[in-house]
């Protein structure tokens, strides 16, 4: 496709968890937990009628309906401030004092005077109805292999609660994720090429990473926006992986210049969304159809001149009949039918031909029928004929969930203007301008520099240096390095590499520290433990911490039991290689080993002379497992062959 | 406009008022938005504006050049009357409006937090509760709970007379939290009535969508209709938006800063629980039937009285103080069973030959005094204090002005002390009378 002459143009919006001590609002640790909740508190959200527009007491109560939540909530680990009782603490300083870090590296003006908002949100997933946000910075840009990109927006908010599960009566939500800082950041929608976008999301990610953010899964979200000349602004919500950005672009493309097509080929064909709404309980009283005999009423409607429209295929796996029907599903139906693939699901050619005649549609006309309740299956269609409506004008604004191939799914339309308005629960905060200098002469190293300052500091190799900062731990190589040593190469190779194996072993290695990393290697440059010794003994340590940790976390009859959770100070690297028989023996016992063995193989050396070396020297290594160094082996037991020789 | 000096003379110059869209430019940078309004209690010097994405900023106008893009007028909200059609068939339930946040309204242009003040207005945001009653609003006023006073209400209880006079079955009280449970024994005192009578509040404003407003409005409303023909309190049970208690006027009090099941009924359990707006269930019979009372109302209150709070430390000068300034009644929060140190015993004394009332209660909050158990009670009972038995200090301290109100004669003002009223004193400690 020639993006230019389509007229394409995306942006982005990257949502990052801040690793921040404590929550946005209150005191609770921004850590997402997964023991069984404490209590779980019912509540309700009220739109105010005016967001409804003119009041629809039907569409009100619907809307109501729909509204009822169950919060998980946790004794000591969420507080009265996330169910929405307390009023928010204080700003977090630290998260804002991130932000701006964040903003300056993206080279952003800082806003003089933060002011708290409250943006309405009423799906439940800010047990307030809204969700707290900041403008902290703007107008800021970025540098990209393929050029400058804008970066329009930074905004400090509050993350969401997390969804647990969706009953018929209840959303559950848990608390433990609303209220963990997040910065938002808009680029500006003139990138032009998918290929772009996705360079900008990595080079965005490479230098978010670079400050003290959350990371793994969740941590960070990413929004496309996307637009052609003659389409629409769309909305692609949770792109989990960037090397899908620029096929989701051309799907997503595609899908906009399948819907002109059909937008041109309604207006050539003449045709007309009918918007009666026809009861077909009597065609299909004697139906085969399981779904239609099951359900408690069966309606349709007519789309005059859409044949063979609605069974297009606008996007791979997606027909234009999957657009309506994902209209339906947001008023609980599971699905729609249309002639256009009828006979099937056990409809038969006469139930479709004599719905046909009794509806007064040609061949020309498509019917869609939905089974449902009453007033369900009504409400599904009347937004069937809303979407085919919207078919005449091309392309609707809408935000739509990413899926995993490539495609998306409506979700709902564009919000339009923000409902925003102050928190006024919140003083305003003004921004110090020796703070925003005090953190731009300290603003951490980009993932880049990083790596070329380490290759020459510690003369790595290219790929260690690029696997260390990639993974992260160029910060505890640093750290480690300063206090012992021991070749570099070693070290980092052991964090790059040897890290990661052992948590594949299934090893939760996230208690390992640089301190017990320090106080291991320490071991090897004292000549304890030979290098082969490290890997097992950090794994004993995690093992270790792990269990403590474990334990500090059951509950005897609701209450914590008491265990000294100073893990670090019960850990002793020494002991653990002690115990796991890895310390290395000195050479009186090595000798006093070697001329066991020699003397109890005598009669071979007697016979190979100094051929016995080879056998001997394996069997030597075996019986001493690591605890002693091959050269010092080597060494004695030439002299001790020697000696028997003689 | 709550612009000051600095600012002020900044928008002067470019003949710039609020709601005006307007281009700021600061160095390098330019901002586009309409001017707001900036609370008072702000900075100088810095310009409030909302930027086309709906965000509020605050720009420090040193260094700052503005423009005039498009004059604009400060927004004002209308709305459009609800009709509303009475049905013969249903109740007709008065809310009387004092204040507080049960029902306000977002102007999402300035983000400014209006109050309603109409029935309309007020049946807008909460329309179901035409399903229940219908309903007719008036605006008494419109105070901070911690702003009201005696006199408010004494109004408020002329009020609600006179329109239980005109056939009203049922009033609601909408008022702020914070000192509800006065007004719930003030009107407790003051009215006797054939219909119930509720009060009810939020602690969350309703400009919110998780206010607690609506819930308990729904259910003050079905209360109103009920056959609980008592002075009430009816709020949130629980932190859950499902149901809500009905507590009695004078056994009832605030005990959280912050929760919506703020509201507990003190050496009592609530009367009744309210569900959907309907009663879900009672817990006991023991209480004024609708229509079993003739509507009275008994409004003179003595203001001159104060709460006096004992603590280690305390010295007499607080009690002379008040006896001096020609106070007529003062209610003690004692310690433990009703007890203040014994050196203060010569005060009292004096106090009480003044001729002024002195109402003992218990800082412990929950239980009933007893003045017998240690000497000091003993010798403060002779120096002529009255025991406050198991009443709030809130209660006690509004029936201390209530009964100064009917005499003022010691004995009668002991007498009416120490006599049940309206619920406020029982004589029986159940066990389930704490921490409910």
């Amino acid at each position: 496709m020639d993006w230019d002459d389509l007229g394409l143009k995306m942006g982005l919006e990257i949502h990052q968890q801040l690793n921040t001590e404590t929550k946005l609002f209150c005191p609770c640790a921004t850590e997402l937990i997964d023991e069984r909740f404490d209590n779980e508190i019912k509540r309700g959200l009220r739109p105010t009628q005016s967001e409804l527009g003119q009041i629809d007491r039907a569409a009100f109560q619907e809307s109501m309906r729909k509204l009822k939540f169950n919060y998980e909530a946790y004794n000591h680990r969420t507080c009265l401030v996330e169910t929405d009782d307390e009023p928010p603490h204080d700003l977090n300083e630290e998260a804002l004092d991130l932000a701006i870090t964040i903003a300056s590296l993206l080279n952003m003006h800082i806003i003089d005077e933060v002011h708290t908002m409250r943006k309405q949100v009423i799906d439940g997933s800010n047990t307030g109805g809204f969700q707290r946000t900041s403008l902290v910075a703007t107008d800021g840009y970025l540098e990209t292999p393929q050029g400058k990109v804008a970066i329009e927006n930074l905004c400090l908010e509050e993350d969401a609660c997390r969804r647990i599960a969706t009953e018929n009566d209840f959303t559950h939500f848990r608390l433990d994720r609303l209220g963990i800082p997040l910065v938002e950041i808009t680029t500006d929608p003139s990138i032009h090429h998918p290929e772009q976008v996705k360079e900008v999301a990595y080079v965005l990610g490479q230098i978010l990473r670079s400050t003290n953010v959350k990371r793994g899964l969740g941590t960070i979200r990413q929004d496309l926006n996307i637009s052609i000349a003659k389409g629409s602004r769309v909305e692609l919500k949770g792109v989990q992986n960037l090397d899908l950005i620029p096929e989701m672009v051309e799907l997503e493309v595609q899908r906009q210049l399948n819907l002109l097509n059909i937008q041109e080929e309604l207006k050539s064909r003449d045709a007309r969304v009918l918007d009666d709404i026809h009861d077909l309980d009597e065609i299909f009283k004697n139906t085969s159809s399981k779904i239609l005999s099951t359900a408690q009423s069966i309606k349709g409607i007519v789309l005059k001149g859409f044949k063979g429209l609605v069974g297009l295929e606008i996007q791979k796996g997606r027909r234009f009949g999957t657009e309506l029907s994902s209209y339906a599903k947001k008023r609980e139906v599971s699905g729609i039918f249309h002639t256009d693939e009828l006979p099937a699901y056990g409809i038969s050619q006469e139930e479709t031909e004599s719905m046909r005649s009794y509806l007064n549609a040609d061949e020309d006309d498509t019917i869609v029928i939905v089974a449902h309740d009453e007033d369900i299956a009504i409400s599904a269609l009347e937004e069937v004929i809303r979407r085919a409506n919207m078919a005449f004008d091309g392309v609707p604004e809408e935000t739509r969930k990413a899926l995993e191939d490539g495609t998306s799914e409506f979700m709902r339309p564009l919000p339009t203007a923000n409902r925003m308005y102050l928190e006024t629960d919140i003083p305003l905060f003004k921004i110090d301008k020796n703070k925003i200098i005090n953190i731009r002469n300290n603003l951490p190293e980009l993932p880049e520099e990083k790596k070329n300052r380490i290759i020459d500091e510690y003369s790595l190799s290219e790929d260690l240096a690029k696997q260390l900062v990639k993974k992260l731990h160029a910060d505890e190589f640093e750290i480690i390095m300063k206090e012992i040593d021991v070749d570099s190469t070693l070290v980092a190779s052991f964090l790059a590499y040897n890290l990661r194996e052992i948590k594949r072993e299934g090893i939760v290695i996230k208690h390992i520290n640089p301190k017990d990393l320090i106080a291991t290697f320490k071991l090897l440059s004292a000549e304890k433990i030979s290098k082969d010794a490290i890997t097992d003994i950090i794994k004993e340590i995690a093992i270790n911490k792990e269990a403590i940790e474990q334990q500090f976390n059951e509950k005897e009859n609701g209450f914590i039991k008491y265990v000294d959770k100073d893990i670090d100070n019960n850990i002793d690297p020494e002991q653990i290689a002690k115990s796991l028989d890895l310390l290395l023996l000195g050479e009186n016992d090595v000798e006093n080993i070697i001329i066991e063995i020699v003397n109890n193989n005598s009669s071979m050396i007697k016979e190979r002379e100094m051929g016995a070396i080879g056998p001997l020297m394996g069997i030597s290594m075996k019986k001493l497992k690591g605890k002693a160094d091959g050269k010092l082996v080597n060494k004695i037991l030439k002299e001790e062959i020697k000696k028997l020789l003689n | 406009m709550a612009y000051k000096k600095i600012a002020q003379d900044f928008l002067n110059k470019s003949n710039i008022s609020i709601g005006d869209l307007v281009k700021v430019e600061k160095g390098e940078i330019q901002y586009n938005g309409i001017l707001l309004d900036r609370s008072e209690d702000a900075e100088d010097n810095h310009i409030v504006l909302k930027i086309d994405n709906g965000y509020n900023i605050g720009l420090n106008i040193s260094n700052a050049k503005i423009e005039l893009i498009k004059k604009g007028s400060k927004p004002e909200i209308k709305y459009d009357n609800v009709e509303i059609v009475n049905d013969p068939e249903k109740d007709n339930i008065l809310i009387i409006s004092t204040g507080g946040t049960v029902s306000s309204i977002i102007d999402y242009k300035t983000g400014a937090v209006h109050p309603v003040f109409t029935a309309s207005d007020l049946l807008k945001a909460n329309s179901e509760l035409l399903d229940l009653a219908n309903i007719d609003v008036k605006a008494l006023y419109n105070i901070l709970s911690e702003n009201m006073k005696p006199e408010y209400w004494v109004n408020t209880a002329k009020s609600i007379a006179d329109e239980i006079n005109n056939g009203v079955d049922g009033v609601v009280v909408a008022h702020g939290t914070d000192t509800m449970h006065y007004t719930s024994a003030a009107l407790s005192f003051m009215l006797e009535s054939p219909v119930p009578i509720v009060i009810t509040g939020a602690q969350r404003s309703s400009d919110r969508p998780s206010t607690d407003a609506f819930l308990n409005l729904m259910n003050s409303v079905g209360a109103a209709k009920s056959n609980i023909a008592e002075v009430t309190v009816c709020m949130h049970g629980t932190l859950d938006d499902v149901y809500c208690d009905l507590h009695r006027g004078t056994k009832v009090r605030k005990m959280h800063t912050s929760r919506r099941d703020t509201f507990r009924s003190i050496d009592n359990e609530p009367i009744a629980r309210f569900k959907n707006g309907e009663l879900s269930s009672i817990n006991t019979n023991n209480y004024t039937k609708r229509n079993s009372k003739e509507l009275k109302l008994s409004d003179n209150l003595e203001s001159k009285v104060a709460i006096i709070k004992t603590f280690p430390g305390i010295t007499e000068e607080l009690i002379n103080y008040h006896v001096d300034k020609g106070y007529k009644g003062l209610l003690i929060e004692g310690t433990g069973l009703g007890h203040i140190p014994d050196y203060m015993l010569n005060a009292i004394k004096r106090a009480n030959e003044e001729n002024i009332a002195i109402v003992m209660t218990s800082q412990c909050i929950y239980g009933t005094l007893n003045m017998n158990v240690y000497s000091t009670g003993r010798k403060l009972l002779n120096a002529g204090v009255i025991s406050g038995g198991d009443m709030t200090p809130e209660t006690a301290y509004v029936k201390l002005c209530w009964a100064l109100g009917q005499s003022e004669n010691l004995n009668d003002v002991t007498n009416i002390i120490t006599t049940n009223i309206a619920g406020e004193l029982n004589e029986k400690s159940s066990l389930k009378y704490f921490l409910n």
